[in-house]
């Protein structure tokens, strides 16, 4: 009977030995992965006794830092936020109920200085209090209020950029949501009213809210159009207003009087009057797949790069419901629509501002950032974000052409309400039908100085009555002018 | 030196170890307890010397390390109870008196000839199945959890099915040694006594909801029927039976699919239907809440741990994060302040009891003791692998308690009387030789 006693011996200590095998995994290679899920309340609580890094804005602004408070022999520390729902779509929030999200989530490592050196770790051991690094951002807080103020009571959001180094300076988005409400208000949050469905008060409408971008693509169209030297600016057109697709009359915008019809045109026209017939024409000449090509090569189809966590942002291009549409053939998409940015086009803000920051900077698309640099608690330098191109997409000489037709856009065209005295403006305006008459998603999107670009913005709204021009364009207008002059001495 | 002479020597060592665990809480929560908290060092010292002194005079010749390690296991037990809640430990704390007492009981009830247990192994095997029945019993039976697996008596609230299990090894014991011949020929007549008891356990344990130790059961009567007959054709056949069984239940049990649901996918993207409000909910904020939390509370230990004392086991507020901390997932609470290395020493010690407990079964003469070593040995072990494997997402998880370690009445005072019952065996075969 030995031999067969010997051998369930065996498998019992097999059976234990799988145990300890388990207990491995789960304590070295599944403790990254277990960290990053949501629902884990004993790593968030256990961090509360890490003193968190403070978040501060481009002037030092602080927007978020720690409570203390006593919780039997250990001290915990809260997060609070000072500025309350200024960036709170960025900055995100940290709690024991709601687990985290934006860079408080994103930026955890840093913020707990679990990333830090040998000090760190001897306090870990000595149970001395670990204090995080601070996050400086690179967004100018002013700006940031204005931008909010401007977008309240509305759906929408306003991106501005440096078009030089990529950093963001404004990132508003509406409705908004009070980060100090989530750990014991969240039902405030919950039950937000907006003008529109769904409200969505924790969504960052700047990196992942998809909207129509309507004429603001023909920004990309256009680009495609010099870069493939398929067409000049003083190209010639006949607008009939109207444009023939599939044997079916697309028209141009209407007013009260019915479509507008142009005539003769250039080609600078077309973008300053923003006529849907020519981009109709164009497209069907260029094809979506030398459209698509330009877009990608502006940052679409792929999510843009930024700290917030990547599920907090969203890529742009063709949508077919909620997944990204990658068309293997020319057939799949109507060439004229996408053109003028119908079809199943849908675009973040932040992309927008990208490609309006490419145009500004010589074609060149900079990486966008948020965290211009981080510090230690004792205010050394921790890491510091360099300016990355992220890739030419289109010529310099493209991006000079297209700078000028997009001033005229706002010197003699439909972006006039964005000029402002002493600075050269250009810019788009984008007025995209939803389906229900008369209510749309407006756009602007913009540069300035032309002669020497620091901002590049867009600004979207949804459930709009106006055109872009009347309703986004003055939004933008405010917060270039407060950005011209809070950047002025950088 | 004498065997009892190094059991003493053995226990000192493990005494000076739990008092360190105890210290090492006291001085971690200094704020929360007081230092009396160190009269727990003192009483396990003292309980240690009562086993001791029975083992002393009723199995002198019997292993010396069964005892150590089972007062290692129970002090690591207790000290971690201690340490979550000092109520529970001291109610814990009772309960290991009453063990203690039992376990003497036991050794001198049996010092002359454990043997006698044979003629009885009829009786042995109803009165397990009756055990097994009274918690489906109105009235009293009480279920916990989803599982009916307690009897209420007044104040007193036990698991009858911890003690079924021994009085079963008994029974498997007496009668495979009495039959293991004629069952190895394989006979479809001679398995009907067999097959008919297991048919009723494994409803009875259907009856009460109880997964882990129908599986519990059916592998101890596997092994113990491979280790009478050496065929493996009989494992083969039990183990297609018990898919079958699995299979069935999985498809007819509510309560069985959901446990293996949780077990293959504990997390979801997407909301499911949650039982428990039936409203929509992810999987983790509902059914599979209390192993995805264990699981977090395991990694969060790293692989050195936070420390003993020092664990995250309530948010700022004070609540609990885990549920069933201190009965199904103890393991999960050690391996936060223990880390890695900690407890894959406790798995370790776990380990040495098992293989002292087939040594006791290869040395052991004739073929009862040998069965029921093995029984009690491989019973041990499994129970461990079932409950550490559904902690660990090995295998389903089902409640059942960790021996010597988790918080419990029925199964602290089982597990003495296992030893109890390794040590009877374990002096006979070393006083013949």
């Amino acid at each position: 009977m030995n031999t067969s006693i010997t051998r369930v011996a065996i498998f019992a200590l097999l059976l234990l030995t799988a145990v300890v095998a388990a207990t491995t995994y789960w304590q070295t290679w599944a403790v990254g992965g277990l960290n990053e899920r949501q629902d884990n309340a004993i790593q968030r609580v256990a961090q509360l006794t890490v003193k968190r890094g403070r978040i501060l804005a481009a002037d030092g602004t602080l927007m978020a830092t720690n409570v203390e408070k006593k919780v039997g022999d250990q001290t915990l520390y809260l997060r609070t936020y000072p500025t309350g729902r200024l960036l709170s779509n960025v900055v995100g929030y940290s709690t024991q109920a709601h687990s985290r999200t934006g860079l408080e989530r994103s930026e955890n490592d840093y913020l707990t200085a679990a990333n830090s050196g040998i000090n760190t770790l001897v306090d870990r051991l000595s149970g001395a209090t670990v204090t995080g690094n601070d996050l400086h951002l690179t967004v100018q807080p002013n700006a940031e209020y204005l931008a909010e103020q401007a977008l309240a009571g509305k759906c929408g959001s306003a991106v501005a950029l440096d078009p030089r180094t990529g950093k963001v300076l404004v990132m508003a988005t509406s409705p908004g949501y009070n980060p100090n409400q989530v750990e014991k208000d969240y039902a405030v949050i919950a039950r937000t009213k907006a003008a529109c469905e769904p409200p969505a008060p924790l969504l960052n409408r700047g990196t992942s809210g998809l909207f129509t971008p309507g004429s603001t693509f023909k920004v990309i169209t256009m680009a495609a159009a010099l870069d493939s030297g398929a067409y000049g600016p003083e190209s010639h057109f006949t607008d009939p207003g109207y444009c023939i697709e599939y044997g079916k009359k697309v028209s141009n915008f209407s007013d009260q009087n019915g479509p507008e019809k142009f005539g003769l045109v250039t080609l600078t026209d077309a973008l300053v009057h923003s006529i849907n017939a020519v981009f109709c024409e164009i497209g069907k000449t260029l094809g979506p797949k030398t459209i698509l090509s330009y877009a990608k090569r502006f940052g679409f189809y792929s999510t843009p790069p930024l700290e917030t966590p990547v599920s907090e942002r969203a890529p742009s291009g063709l949508y077919n419901g909620s997944k990204l549409f990658q068309p293997k053939d020319a057939s799949e998409v109507d060439p004229g629509r996408m053109a003028f940015g119908q079809e199943r086009m849908l675009v973040t803000p932040l992309q927008m501002a990208m490609v309006m920051g490419a145009v500004a900077n010589g074609g060149i698309v900079m990486k966008p950032y948020v965290v211009d640099h981080v510090t230690a608690p004792d205010g050394t330098l921790v890491a510091a974000t360099r300016r990355e191109e992220l890739g030419p997409a289109i010529k310099p000489e493209t991006a000079g052409l297209l700078s000028d037709m997009l001033e005229q856009v706002v010197t003699r065209g439909t972006g006039g309400n964005a000029a402002i005295s002493g600075v050269r403006v250009a810019g788009k305006t984008g007025t995209a039908e939803t389906g229900t008459p008369g209510v749309n998603t407006t756009w602007f999107v913009a540069f300035a100085p032309v002669d020497n670009p620091r901002i590049a913005i867009a600004v979207v709204l949804e459930n709009q009555r106006g055109t872009g021009g009347a309703t986004a364009a003055p939004i933008a207008r405010t917060i270039m002018q407060a950005l011209l002059h809070s950047t002025a001495n950088s | 030196m004498s065997l009892r002479n190094r059991e003493l020597l053995t226990l000192l060592a493990v005494a000076v170890l739990t008092g360190l665990g105890f210290a090492s809480v006291y001085i971690a929560r200094q704020a929360e307890i007081s230092a009396g908290s160190l009269t727990y060092a003192v009483f396990f010292l003292a309980v240690y010397a009562v086993a001791h002194l029975a083992a002393r005079f009723a199995t002198p010749n019997a292993d010396p390390y069964l005892v150590p390690i089972a007062g290692l296991l129970t002090a690591a037990g207790v000290t971690e109870i201690y340490r979550l809640n000092p109520q529970d430990a001291l109610r814990q704390s009772i309960w290991i008196v009453i063990a203690a007492a039992l376990f003497s009981i036991t050794l001198w009830a049996f010092r002359k000839d454990y043997r006698t247990l044979e003629r009885y192994k009829y009786l042995l095997g109803l009165g397990s199945i009756v055990l097994l029945l009274l918690p489906a019993l109105p009235v009293i039976g009480t279920t916990i959890n989803g599982a009916r697996l307690w009897v209420r008596v007044g104040p007193l609230q036990f698991q009858p099915g911890e003690i079924a299990k021994l009085m079963l090894i008994v029974f498997l014991a007496a009668y495979l040694r009495e039959k293991r011949e004629v069952l190895a020929k394989g006979r479809l007549k001679d398995f009907g006594p067999l097959l008919m008891i297991w048919g009723v356990a494994m409803l009875t344990l259907l009856a009460t909801n109880d997964l882990g130790s129908a599986l519990l059961y059916f592998g101890i009567f596997l092994a113990m029927l491979y280790a009478a007959t050496g065929r493996s054709l009989f494992v083969a056949l039990g183990l297609l039976l018990f898919a079958a069984g699995g299979y069935g239940a999985h498809h007819y049990v509510g309560h069985v699919r959901e446990r293996i649901t949780i077990w293959l996918h504990p997390w979801t993207t997407q909301p499911v239907p949650c039982a428990f409000n039936g409203q929509l909910a992810l999987r983790q904020d509902c059914a599979s809440y209390q192993l995805v939390k264990s699981l977090y509370s395991i990694s969060h230990g790293g692989i050195g741990g936070t420390g003993l004392g020092k664990g995250t086991f309530t948010n700022a507020s004070g609540g609990e994060l885990i549920p069933f901390l201190k009965t199904d997932f103890i393991y999960s609470a050690l391996a936060q302040e223990l880390g890695l290395i900690g407890v894959a020493g406790v798995v370790l010690v776990y380990m040495l009891f098992t293989l002292r407990g087939f040594r006791v079964a290869h040395v052991a003469q004739d073929g009862f003791s040998k069965l029921l070593a093995t029984g009690l040995t491989f019973g041990f072990a499994l129970q461990t692998f079932i409950i550490l494997g559904g902690v660990l997402r090995i295998i389903p998880l089902t409640g059942i308690t960790l021996p010597f370690i988790s918080y419990g009445g029925s199964s602290v005072v089982a597990n003495f009387v296992l030893v109890a019952g390794l040590l009877l065996v374990s002096h006979q075969a070393n006083s013949r030789s």
